[in-house]
């Protein structure tokens, strides 16, 4: 059994935490002092808020070319479809995961409560259905949790984005950094063909890393990303911009 | 048991469903025949079919949970869960499960031992649970996640596989728990 470190962090997310309008059901407080109130009783649906979830729901998908005037305004959030509380109250954030200083949005939490789960998959599908989309990629593992069920829904292929010598047979593979390092994403010749039109999906996106090589393996084989797609945004890591002209569309964002 | 002897004997999806599985010999090593998935996943007409299929029958069994051995089974499991509004709990590889408490179960591979993990708490005592998986082979992973599932007190019904053998080591049951297959594997002919 592991159990959360307890370490004070000066990361600058940690110290935005918001403690007012305590919800209903159960709670778990950040302390002053930097530790953290463990639940108390068993791991119900949480209610774990930390930060005020903003949403972003830009307009619905037009052609590519709409891809600028459909960035979301950070700053101004004047509706907000109700699912999306729901969906960022189900999230659960845990900190100094995996290191110290990193808060680690957990979307096991969402996967059980079948209501936001549920919401999650049609605010997807609302967006994408339609738009002779005929492939959503999901990034391994998180994104293979959320792509099949809205590949599904709108009629599309899902293409999984794998780490190495995963997927048998023949494939193409993209390098990424990381903090310390590189990895490599995979996926197989032949799962797509020149001038399909595709989705990314993802649970988060971060510094986009992930994302960027995804988009670049596609489009190695001609197929025009139209969107990536994330449950979640970290917005200081500034994965969007690294997306550069992708679009790039979440339900929340935590800041 | 299989979807064939249970019900859906001729079902012409169960045909679809076998004919998209793609055979990729010698992976991952000489001799296996690896049964890949991936190629149903693109067929979108009978990935629907094979969601369908176990929807239809774990519908009205009172399932509340399903669990998804990671990676694959992640690929099937949450769309089962969500038509038939079951949570999805996945069981994970070590050390990929964030915080809070986690509980482990080994199992033997070929060669060296491997880990599950589960969220201690995920599942409530007495919560009706199907454990998917793309394929079962020799049922070491499935039976580490059936113990998994039975240590925090949820009930395992079935195990739900896409594909697999007709027995497993000799068994039609895991654990003492049912299995319920759609195809079996397929060879490729004239191959070695």
């Amino acid at each position: 059994m592991r159990r959360a470190l307890i370490l004070y962090s000066s990361n600058p997310i940690y110290s935005q935490l918001s403690t007012t309008r305590a919800p209903p059901g159960y709670v778990v407080f950040p302390k002053r002092d930097g530790g953290w109130i463990p639940p108390s009783s068993s791991y119900q649906p949480p209610v774990f808020r930390m930060r005020n979830y903003k949403c972003t729901l830009p307009p619905p998908l037009g052609s590519a070319s709409d891809s600028v005037a459909n960035r979301p305004k950070m700053a101004s959030q004047d509706e907000q479809d109700p699912r999306i509380s729901k969906i960022s109250s189900a999230i659960r954030v845990i900190p100094n995961f995996p290191k110290p200083g990193i808060m680690f949005q957990d979307i096991t939490t969402l996967l059980l409560d079948t209501k936001a789960f549920r919401d999650t998959i049609d605010l997807f599908v609302e967006r994408y259905r339609g738009k002779d989309i005929s492939v959503v990629a999901g990034i391994e593992a998180r994104g293979f949790i959320f792509g099949p069920p809205i590949a599904l829904a709108i009629g599309a292929k899902f293409v999984p984005m794998r780490k190495p010598n995963k997927l048998p047979g023949e494939v193409i593979s993209e390098e990424y950094s990381l903090e310390y390092g590189t990895d490599k994403m995979e996926m197989h010749v032949g799962a797509v063909q020149a001038g399909e039109r595709a989705l990314i999906i993802d649970d988060l996106i971060a510094t986009g890393g992930t994302l960027c090589a995804a988009i670049r393996l596609l489009e190695r084989v001609g197929v025009q990303v139209v969107e990536c797609a994330c449950v979640i945004e970290l917005p200081e890591l500034k994965g969007r911009e690294r997306l550069g002209d992708k679009p790039l569309f979440v339900l929340v964002s935590s800041d | 048991m299989f979807a064939a002897e249970n019900g859906l004997k001729g079902d012409p999806r169960l045909q679809a469903i076998s004919d998209a599985i793609r055979v990729v010999p010698h992976f991952p090593k000489q001799g296996i025949m690896f049964q890949d998935i991936t190629t149903l996943l693109l067929d979108h007409k009978a990935f629907q079919h094979t969601i369908d299929i176990f929807v239809d029958r774990y519908r009205d069994m009172d399932i509340s949970v399903i669990a998804g051995v990671e990676a694959r089974g992640f690929m099937f499991g949450p769309s089962i869960a969500l038509a038939i509004g079951a949570k999805f709990v996945p069981l994970r590889k070590p050390k990929k499960l964030p915080g809070g408490e986690v509980i482990a179960e080994a199992y033997e591979l070929e060669y060296g031992t491997d880990c599950l993990e589960m969220h201690v708490g995920a599942i409530p005592p007495g919560e009706r649970v199907i454990v998917i998986d793309d394929l079962v082979a020799t049922g070491g992973t499935l039976s580490a996640a059936i113990r998994l599932l039975e240590r925090v007190g949820a009930e395992v019904v079935e195990c739900a596989c896409v594909i697999g053998l007709r027995e497993v080591k000799g068994q039609r049951r895991l654990n003492g728990k049912p299995l319920y297959i759609l195809v079996e594997p397929r060879e490729i002919d004239g191959c070695c």
